[in-house]
């Protein structure tokens, strides 16, 4: 069977905001690098583009319109897939394996900066008839029910969620495109207004801007433009449920999702095979959750391994060296690709500063509040 | 640097067949919610498959605006009444195009081994949007150089007809018949929400909307779902000895600026036809197409839809209406379903009349809607964005 590469990537952010910038111009910038980092000219040579985008967060009834000209997808294959940048990597393999492309495109993107009601187009997200009369809250606090839930479930305190802030944010010191990365402690966080209690504001990701392109190609053409491609061994997906009550709040869509992918890329043994990861942590505690399904720890062991350093740059199984959400921001669709990125930048030796020695790296990543559902990959040199 | 231009090779891990289709009644108003319709066409698809939902291992959902519904990230909302509670689960876009575009995201779902089971599923309701699902349409104009003319999609496709009318000497009433004809093919479809026994004239002298598009030219907003179950060469034997199998499938984007595009021909339809027929082995489809449900919004798109595929020579669909050459009695039969203009538009959910139709008449269990010749090759196509995507699909029931 044919196997997937990564063959070139480009990015244009992250910033907290980019005035001078339209979704357009990002994308563009951002598709330009990748073409240039794979050699290809996406006009002759891209049999197909993926583009990542929900029409709410960009403020379109039908934002598919919108996508082909900036990336050189016009009259060419193109489509739209309403989730994360993940999902679209898991068509593009698809595509790729069904033979009905041998280049493909990935795209996803974030204009966080023009959003003015976040909290109501998330709110927008809930069921009509169920969850949208429960109450005029800001959707954060589904986050804070969730996280009170799982704490008490597991028997994590706070401090534990706390650590992975200062964690996240003091790897992001190493990361030029991390806008909200710094030099905090664990007390730092438990200091910091209890927004949504037992959430902290520090414990939350803010939004950024930014876009990301990648280039995939089948092994032999892979190989072709670069003798040592990333390889992708492994895409998973799942979801729960969409009612909110009936979520399992121990993120069973990143446990079966990892299964999926770790299965499509013979990994048995996640906690040994696995060098690096990229996990969703837009909220702390899910950072605790996400490394707990994707079997790199034991339930309920994540705190002692947190506070021995385990998940540190320097650790066992570094996570989320690039400073995650809570350094580089809430990407929107976007998030699960500056996860990959950031896997393929290590996997490639091209870090710069915060470079770690890795051969396998997964990417995970959730599809944000209020939903069950997540994506994995599994990357590999 | 690669040094040629490459070819798209098609060299699949495994073939794709549909075994089984579900479609609700399509309707201007249901009662029942997205997730209900849903529900509904699922599992008269499991049914006619001879599947339980335990079977499925992968789900696609097709559905167009989130806009209609008034529910952000619609495809999470959708979930569980599309049977995809507890699975790998997949929602794909291209506006109005997506009706053809859902199964074939399907398709490369199976044919790249990943599933061996995959349901796809298409719902749409716009009735939530209020007063009319058109309100919706305000944004998907760039926001600088379309929204303040303050457009609507009637009157951009009005230059369209008008552009396709003039540049091959085209007369309305020509344009009508296609209206006469598909509202009298629906009378046979228990889904249908607009069947009718109309005239020429009917059309010509129903309500002006935005010259030349009259009132009888349209397809009306509608509530619906549909269902397809793709899946593997050797799941297809355990459940039938007559699967229908996808030949070939293509699509293509173009240009978010139609107005610089000439209007009277779909490239975009074109394109993704050429993919389709590559991948299907298709040289001549006037030839080889023995029956064909192209996409029909208004009466003049299935012509114009037509041209696109290559049925008929540019500007000569209409001549070929005329003759009644696209009679479900005709020597290629163009939407037997009735079409969107009699059984209606629920933008996503159309697959319903367009792929399912096509496995149904290929699976000689149309019943009443059953073309009169033998078929064996057939092709569907959607289209949508603005007037931008093609999705076509080539089916068989020889593989």
């Amino acid at each position: 069977m044919a196997r997937v590469a990564v063959v070139g990537v480009g990015y244009s952010g992250f910033n907290a905001s980019s005035p001078d910038l339209s979704w357009k111009e990002i994308t563009y910038e951002a598709a330009v690098r990748a073409y240039e980092d794979a050699g290809i000219n996406p006009r002759r040579d891209v049999d197909a583009v993926v583009t990542c985008a929900e029409d709410f967060w960009e403020g379109f009834a039908i934002f598919d319109e919108f996508v082909p000209d900036q990336l050189g997808g016009v009259l060419k294959p193109t489509f739209t897939v309403t989730a994360d940048f993940l999902f679209g990597v898991a068509n593009g393999v698809m595509l790729i394996k069904s033979g009905l492309a041998e280049i493909a495109v990935v795209e996803a993107h974030s204009k966080a900066s023009d959003i003015l009601t976040f909290g109501n187009v998330v709110r927008f997200a809930y069921d009509p008839i169920w969850l949208r009369p429960v109450g005029n809250g800001h959707p954060f606090y589904l986050a804070a029910l969730e996280k009170s839930y799982y704490s008490n479930l597991r028997g994590y305190c706070d401090y534990t969620f706390a650590e992975v802030v200062a964690k996240n944010k003091k790897n992001g010191r190493l990361n030029p495109d991390a806008p909200y990365s710094a030099d905090i402690t664990a007390d730092d966080v438990l200091s910091s207004e209890p927004s949504f209690y037992p959430l902290r504001k520090l414990e939350i990701a803010e939004r950024a801007d930014g876009a990301i392109v990648f280039v995939l190609a089948r092994g032999d053409i892979a190989k072709e433009l670069n003798p040592e491609p990333v390889w992708i061994d492994g895409v998973g997906w799942w979801s729960e449920t969409s009612n909110y009550d009936t979520m399992s709040f121990t993120a069973l869509y990143a446990r079966k999702s990892a299964e999926m992918a770790y299965e499509m890329a013979g990994i048995d043994n996640p906690a040994r095979q696995i060098d690096l990861a990229e996990v969703d942590d837009r909220f702390a505690y899910k950072e605790v959750q996400h490394i707990e399904a994707l079997k790199l720890a034991k339930a309920g062991e994540v705190d002692d391994l947190l506070e021995s350093g385990y998940f540190d740059r320097s650790g066992e199984i570094p996570v989320n060296v690039s400073g995650g959400s809570l350094s580089v921001g809430n990407l929107l669709e976007a998030t699960g690709a500056q996860k990959a990125l950031e896997v393929v930048l290590q996997l490639r030796g091209e870090a710069g500063r915060r470079q770690v020695d890795a051969e396998v790296g997964v990417a995970q990543v959730w599809r944000y509040l209020p939903t069950a559902t997540g994506a994995v990959t599994v990357f590999s040199r | 640097m690669i040094e040629r231009v490459r070819g798209i090779k098609f060299h699949k891990k495994q073939d794709v067949a549909i075994v089984g289709a579900g479609i609700t009644l399509f309707r201007r108003r249901l009662n029942e919610t997205g997730k209900e319709l849903s529900y509904y066409a699922v599992k008269q698809a499991l049914e006619e498959a001879g599947l339980e939902l335990s079977d499925i291992e992968m789900v696609v959902l097709g559905s167009a605006p989130d806009a209609f519904d008034g529910v952000h990230m619609k495809g999470e909302y959708l979930l569980d009444g599309s049977g995809a509670s507890n699975r790998p689960y997949m929602r794909v876009f291209v506006g109005g195009g997506t009706g053809v575009f859902a199964p074939i995201a399907g398709y490369w779902h199976v044919a790249s081994g990943l599933a061996d089971v995959c349901l796809v599923v298409a719902e749409e309701k716009m009735s939530s949007s209020h007063p009319h699902p058109q309100s919706a349409f305000k944004y998907i104009w760039d926001p600088i150089l379309d929204r303040p003319l303050n457009p609507n999609l009637i009157w951009i496709f009005a230059l369209e007809m008008r552009r396709y009318m003039h540049v091959h000497n085209i007369k309305h009433e020509d344009i009508a018949l296609v209206s006469v004809k598909n509202k009298a093919n629906a009378l046979d479809h228990p889904s249908a929400q607009l069947a009718a026994k109309i005239t020429v004239e009917d059309v010509l002298n129903s309500e002006p909307m935005s010259l030349p598009v009259r009132r009888l030219d349209v397809s009306p907003p509608s509530d619906g779902a549909s269902a397809l179950i793709m899946v593997a060469p050797h799941i297809a034997r355990q459940l039938t000895d007559e699967p229908v199998w996808v030949d070939g499938v293509g699509w293509a984007l173009d240009t978010t600026w139609w107005t610089n595009r000439d209007l009277y021909f779909p490239r975009y339809v074109a394109e993704a036809a050429k993919m389709a027929y590559k991948m299907a082995h298709i040289t001549d489809p006037r030839k080889e197409i023995d029956v064909a449900e192209p996409y029909d919004p208004f009466d003049y798109k299935e012509l114009h839809h037509m041209e696109g595929l290559g049925l008929a020579r540019k500007g000569e669909a209409p001549i070929l209406t005329r003759e009644g050459v696209t009679a479900r009695d005709g020597d290629l039969p163009v939407c037997p379903s009735g079409g969107l203009l009699g059984v209606g538009n629920p933008i996503a959910a159309t697959m319903g009349v367009k792929v399912a139709e096509l496995y149904w008449q290929l699976a000689y269990r149309a019943g009443k809607r059953q073309v009169a010749k033998e078929v064996t090759t057939g092709v569907t196509q959607a289209w949508g964005d603005l007037m931008q995507v093609g999705t076509v699909i080539v089916l068989s029931n020889k593989r």
